[in-house]
């Protein structure tokens, strides 16, 4: 299975176009798609929440039907050979295809029998698979109960039962920790390396698209570019650096920057606040940062989130920022107003929290990190009293918010992890029914919802049903339902997972400027880059708490020689990878 | 082994082993169908006995006694005796007794005199079918009586005609005997259509659909995978129910095993292929599970003939029940276990059987394709 | 607390009216079902097959198959001319009854010995065949009082004298159609609230409710009062329908239909939200709410009678809140019923209503 140079690509699409029609608009999902997977390589379909990614991932594995354009898979028309193509394919669907009823063992017999996997040939191969993605010890464990990392390599594992020729996956990190995520990487670098397997691979996490060889950008349906990520990044050079300042909270310094002239992104990234500029060169800081001493800046390389946004932003003016409050009560930012002790929480037999402890100060944003299973959205869901811990005591706002009343919850909002919304109303159902459930009356509750429309920038959507709207919207719209009855504290759990890093940068620039105002705001979540935005956070791993702490002492925890300036993630994966037992 | 073959069964695997630790199937599958057994063979029956009836004599004397006797040997009746009119009819508002039968002051006289006495029957007519039983056998006790009368007197009967009714396969005229079998192939119908509607639209849910099409397997082989199982279990149930009926709830069974599970094979085709289409149709669970109870259990139940004459229907309906599997099955289960292979029954109903099974699974296969649009 | 109530009540309404497949389906079937099956259930003989083999072929013997083809009950598909034929046409289904006249029938008419008439009947279907020898019976009768009155015989010492209270024509079309009524409404109320709750969790959007200040009572009020509201609106509807379509008369206290109406559609709404908060998924809550609506529907009187049932099930039906709302719609259409004579039905409605909203409220707060 070498690599035939002199061969057709892996995949070929020529002016590939594919329409929906849904609720009288039509929709253009792939738009007059031309590109080119060469093989043995691994390609990166990368593109905001809507791009057409899945459908394109569905248009080249049969399960759709292009309505123009021409499909070549490994050099056969798919429109006549599909199945020969998918007998020479893997496939990995969003959700991993597993049966969640049936065992790990149980899902690879299957797909071993559906892709004809000879029986003599299958002890060998089950073994290499297990032993690939460390499944080995969980043969017997129904899909169900692992871990979204393991259900991620289990879902890999079944497609690459029978080595196929092209791979395809959609999004498999989805949801998925990084230490995952970063195995995954692993398996994928091995397979394209060894038997020289090509890979397709869709993703929203723009970190991974440099690890592939060769980036296909999608935007609204369309290929906006089609290159290695180094390309991607050259026109990027020296217009990327990291500013901090001498008595200027990370915070405030990046409001500073953020919007500002001759800046397109900025974001926080440790004690420093990372920035991109329209054009080479960074603007003179007295001017960026009048009033300012103890500024220093210094370039760093461009990642390929830069050029991604820089891209985009071209089209997506950044949201006005909402104009920053002063703080409404100075004086009452100290108080513990979270206090979490020995909390304990059982399922069965099994720990899922096991004696926790930490406490959150009023105005902090702080993080609740972990890999999938070490229990955060069970210590989450009992701070929010959805859930009675077995034992230990967790207060919030003074309340314990499982036996509260009615008016303590009053105080919380709360953004749920799929931001659930009532997809059959509209959006001007969903503020007026959210408005009334925090009981807002009255003159109030119109001037809210007016509120709401315009500061998340909803009128133009107020009357579309939710079901429609793109993730970015449903975001705003499940942000604004919470922050209707301007609560005291902010419940997030996952805020921006799915959501392009557009979005991701103005939901990060309003719960900012809600920390400011004096809001306190707890947050779980994968993306170790939000980390930088706590004040604190805590890391978790099988129930425990591994650390505790800001986001720099905890890089500064794993400087070594080796790691001069670790990222959140790196910091992460060494914890976990130090922690005492083994990790999931 | 032939690939497809091996690709077959790893489905077939994998729906049994599903099957097995899903509690709801199983449920549905085999608790449904022996709590309602029980319920039908126990409980319910259309026959009346015992029925609560008032007998009111304003003048008592030999010629009521001997009414008053006949009412009392038979077994249909349960009979009080209010002091007078005003206190059954109370009785009759108030649902303690389904009739009132009044013996005025002047039925001896007229008896006598053969100027014909009436017998008042008031009851209640709000259960129509129950009223009109209660009616019969009230004629059948007052042709007994006539027939006394004329005896003890030397005279010929009033009544001429001697009715002699003979009830073919089912003498007694239980209601059990016809309803037991009647409601197997009601409660076939659901194991059939709800359990595949479920799981086909579970899948599509679930995104596993997708992974599965992606791979060497054909449509053809996840139809029969999904096929198999149900009627495996499909028949499992057809044969726990059959046992049932004849061992616990003694109902006769006449016909001849072979008839019986080629009649059944048919009809459980029909079925699955209905819940085919229907998941097809819906691929959300929520809609598939209202389609499949709305087109399922009623219309087996009231348009089967199970318990409501087919015959006695308007025109337009009686089209209508021709669409309900479960009409012919009915119709089958009741002639195999009372009657027997009656080849003029069997054939033509098995025949249209075959014809439904044939055009559902044939949508459903049609339906299908290896894509999701 | 009212205002979020009557949010949480708007929102229900919209999410259901809203969706194109729950609308049809609250709309839809419901009338489709009350038609057809308003015509299908019936328990009437209407042109019933039947075959005469009349072998006696005096006018004596034409004058009882007169009577038996001028019935509306009767349909005369076959004429045979010898007795070989009878088993086969029962035993095919293509008759239900043959009427078998003997030779000697004028003969022994004549002498005032009992003449005899065979009906063969075909007993697959015993509630048929009852009925059929019950119509049959007493069309013979008439024909025999007829004759003998003519013919010099003795006179009747005495006749039945038949009346039926409520339904004087032993329509069972008024028995079964106010009986669909009820069960319609209840399929419609536990779909819709049966599936509610498990929806939400599904969509997530149940913690999201459970986090705002509303008390899990609002919750359940708010869940409950749009099934109450849609099981009142779908069952002023089949009236309607059953009153100007079907002509079934509605006699009783209106006030006392729509008391038990409410009572009927909160019990079945407590039972629906129990269903709701014991599943975890859409599944379940289907599966749930049909193990509940299956034996509801047979243990209710609706089709299959109560009466001959064994008196532990009969006691069981008490706690079937099907069987009091088919007593209460039934009393109130045909039997001119108020709240006196509807008490006894009334009041353990109203238990069971309490008993399962109770419930419901407390499996609500043990599983959230």
């Amino acid at each position: 299975m070498a690599p035939t140079p002199d061969g057709p690509p892996a995949l070929r699409l020529d002016g590939v176009t594919r329409v929906f029609r849904a609720g009288g608009r039509v929709i253009r999902a792939v738009d007059g798609v031309d590109a080119r997977v060469e093989r043995g390589s691994i390609t990166g379909l990368v593109g905001p929440d809507g791009a057409g990614k899945t459908t394109l991932m569905r248009l080249v594995t049969g399960l759709l039907r292009a309505d123009s354009g021409r499909i070549e898979v490994l050099g056969l028309d798919i429109g006549r050979d599909v199945a020969a193509i998918q007998g020479r394919i893997g496939y990995m669907p969003q959700r991993f295809g597993l049966y969640e009823d049936l065992t790990v063992r149980e899902n690879l017999d299957l797909y071993a029998d559906l892709q004809d996997v000879p029986k003599s040939e299958r002890a060998a191969r089950y073994g290499d698979l297990l032993h690939m993605t460390g499944l080995g010890p969980f043969t017997g464990r129904f899909a169900g109960r692992l871990s979204g990392g393991m259900k991620q390599k289990l879902g890999l594992a079944c497609t690459l039962i029978r080595a196929p020729d092209l791979l395809f996956l959609d999004e498999p990190t989805v949801g998925v920790d990084p230490v995952s995520r970063r195995e995954l990487w692993a398996i994928i670098d091995r397979l394209t390396g060894a038997s020289g397997m090509t890979v397709l691979i869709s993703t929203s996490y723009l970190d991974e698209a440099e690890r592939c060889g060769t980036v296909l950008l999608m935007h609204e349906g369309k290929l906006v570019g089609a290159d290695s990520p180094a390309a991607f990044t050259a026109p990027l050079a020296g217009r990327s650096y990291r500013i901090a300042a001498a008595g200027l909270g990370k915070r405030r310094l990046h409001e500073r920057l953020d919007g500002a002239p001759g800046i397109i992104d900025a974001t926080i990234q440790g004690a420093y606040v990372r920035v991109v500029t329209d054009s080479a060169g960074l603007p003179p800081l007295p001017t960026l940062l009048p009033d300012l001493d103890g500024v220093a800046a210094d370039p760093v390389p461009p990642r390929f989130e830069d050029a991604f946004v820089a891209r985009l932003r071209q089209e997506r003016p950044a949201l006005p920022a909402p104009p920053a409050a002063p703080s409404p009560d100075g004086a009452a930012r100290d108080g513990e107003i979270i206090v979490v002790r020995d909390v304990t929480r059982l399922f069965g037999s099994f720990t899922a929290v096991d004696r926790i402890g930490f406490s959150v100060g009023r105005g902090e944003i702080f993080g609740l990190l972990g890999a999938n299973g070490a229990g955060k959205s069970t210590t989450f869901r009992m701070l929010c009293g959805l859930l009675p811990p077995s034992g230990g005591t967790l207060t919030v706002a003074g309340y314990d918010l499982r036996h509260a009343a009615a008016a303590a919850r009053g105080r919380i909002g709360y953004m749920a992890q799929k931001f659930s919304l009532y997809v059959d109303l509209s959006v001007m159902d969903n503020l007026r029914f959210f408005s009334s459930a925090y009981r807002l009356t009255g003159a109030r509750r119109r001037q809210r919802i007016a509120w709401a429309l315009e500061e998340f920038d909803l009128e133009t959507v107020a009357d579309a049903a939710c079901r429609d709207l793109s993730l970015g919207y449903k975001q705003r719209l499940a942000l604004a339902a919470a922050l209707m009855h301007e609560p005291d504290i902010l419940f997030l759990d996952e805020p921006t997972s799915g959501v392009d890093p557009l979005a991701r940068r103005d939901f990060w620039r309003r719960i900012n400027r809600l920390a400011e105002t004096g809001v306190t705001v707890l947050v779980t979540t994968h993306f170790m880059e939000e980390a930088e935005y706590c004040d604190r956070l805590v890391i978790m791993a099988q129930g425990r708490i591994l650390a505790t702490g800001t986001p720099e002492d905890l890089r500064d925890r794993f400087r070594s020689a080796q790691m001069p300036d670790p990222t959140m993630e790196d910091a992460f994966i060494a914890l976990l990878e130090t922690a005492p037992a083994g990790t999931a | 082994m032939n690939a497809s073959l091996i690709r077959l069964g790893g489905l077939l695997r994998k729906e049994f082993l599903q099957i097995l630790r899903d509690p709801s199937a199983l449920a549905i599958a085999f608790l449904l169908p022996a709590v309602l057994l029980f319920i039908f063979g126990y409980g319910v029956t259309l026959d009346a006995h015992d029925v609560p009836l008032a007998l009111v004599i304003d003048h008592a004397d030999a010629t009521t006694a001997s009414v008053a006797g006949a009412l009392a040997h038979s077994p249909y009746f349960r009979i009080s005796r209010p002091p007078d009119i005003e206190a059954a009819e109370t009785a009759l508002t108030d649902h303690r007794i389904d009739g009132i039968i009044w013996l005025r002051s002047d039925f001896a006289r007229r008896a006598l005199s053969g100027r014909t006495a009436s017998i008042g029957v008031i009851l209640n007519g709000t259960d129509a079918n129950s009223a009109r039983l209660v009616e019969g056998y009230l004629q059948q006790t007052w042709a007994t009586w006539l027939a006394a009368w004329g005896a003890r007197r030397g005279q010929p009967s009033p009544v001429p005609v001697l009715v002699q009714s003979r009830v073919r396969f089912n003498p007694a005229v239980s209601s059990r005997d016809n309803l037991v079998p009647g409601l197997i192939a009601v409660i076939m119908t659901l194991t059939g259509a709800l359990l595949t509607a479920l799981v086909m639209a579970r899948e599509w849910e679930r995104g596993t659909l997708e992974a599965l099409m992606v791979t060497r397997v054909t449509i053809r082989e996840i139809l029969i995978a999904k096929l198999v199982p149900y009627f495996v279990l499909g028949m499992g149930g057809m044969a726990a129910s059959v046992v049932m009926a004849v061992t616990l709830f003694h109902v006769p069974f006449r016909g001849t095993i072979p008839v019986l599970v080629v009649t059944s094979a048919l009809f459980l085709l029909a079925s699955l292929g209905m819940g085919l289409v229907i998941s097809s149709l819906a691929r959300n669970q929520f809609v598939a599970g209202q389609i499949a109870i709305i087109t399922t259990f009623l219309p087996a139940f009231i348009l089967s003939g199970f318990i409501f004459d087919i015959d006695s229907m308007p025109a337009a309906i009686r089209v209508v029940t021709h669409v309900v599997a479960a009409r012919y099955f009915v119709s089958i289960l009741q002639t195999e276990f009372l009657a027997g292979d009656i080849r003029a029954v069997i054939l033509p109903n098995a025949v249209a059987l075959a014809v439904m099974a044939a055009i559902f699974l044939g949508v459903a296969r049609l339906s299908a394709r290896k894509r999701l649009d | 607390m009212w205002t979020q109530i009557f949010a949480l009540i708007v929102k229900e309404l919209l999410a259901v009216l809203k969706d194109r497949r729950s609308r049809f389906v609250l709309i839809g079937p419901p009338l489709i079902q009350l038609l057809v099956f308003g015509y299908a259930a019936t328990f009437d003989l209407d042109h019933v097959p039947i075959a005469v083999y009349d072998q006696d072929r005096s006018a004596a013997a034409r004058d009882l198959v007169a009577r038996f083809s001028g019935s509306r009950a009767f349909q005369v598909v076959a004429t045979l001319d010898n007795g070989a034929r009878i088993n086969s046409l029962i035993d095919s289904r293509k008759v239900a009854m043959v009427l078998s006249i003997d030779r000697r029938f004028t003969r022994d008419l004549l002498r005032h010995r009992p003449a005899p008439v065979q009906v063969i009947i075909d007993g697959r279907n015993s509630n048929t065949a009852l009925l059929i020898l019950g119509y049959a019976g007493s069309i013979i009768t008439d024909f025999s009082t007829a004759w003998s009155a003519s013919h010099g015989g003795p006179p009747l010492p005495a006749v039945l004298e038949m009346r039926a209270r409520y339904n004087p024509e032993l329509s069972s079309r008024w028995f079964i159609v106010p009986g669909i009524v009820a069960v319609l409404t209840q399929v419609v109320v536990l779909l819709v609230v049966g599936l509610s709750v498990a929806r939400e969790r599904e969509a997530g959007t149940f913690d999201q409710l459970l986090v705002t200040p509303m008390r899990q009572i609002d919750i359940l009020l708010g869940k409950g009062l749009p099934g109450l509201l849609i099981g009142v609106i779908e069952a002023s509807v089949t009236i309607l329908a059953a009153v100007l379509w079907f002509h079934v008369p509605l006699r009783g206290s209106l006030g006392a239909l729509y008391l038990g109406l409410i009572l009927f559609v909160a019990s079945v709404t407590g039972i629906g939200l129990m269903v709701s908060s014991l599943a975890t998924t859409q599944q379940q809550a289907l599966l749930g709410a049909f193990l509940f609506m299956v034996p509801t529907i047979i243990l209710s009187n609706f089709a299959t009678p109560i009466a001959n049932m064994p008196p532990l099930l009969q006691d069981l039906t008490q706690a079937n809140p099907l069987r009091h709302i088919l007593a209460i719609v039934r009393g109130v259409f045909l039997e001119g019923a108020g709240f006196g004579s509807l008490w006894p039905h009334l009041w353990p409605m109203a238990i069971i209503a309490i008993v399962s909203l109770a419930a419901a409220g407390w499996l609500f707060r043990r599983r959230v």
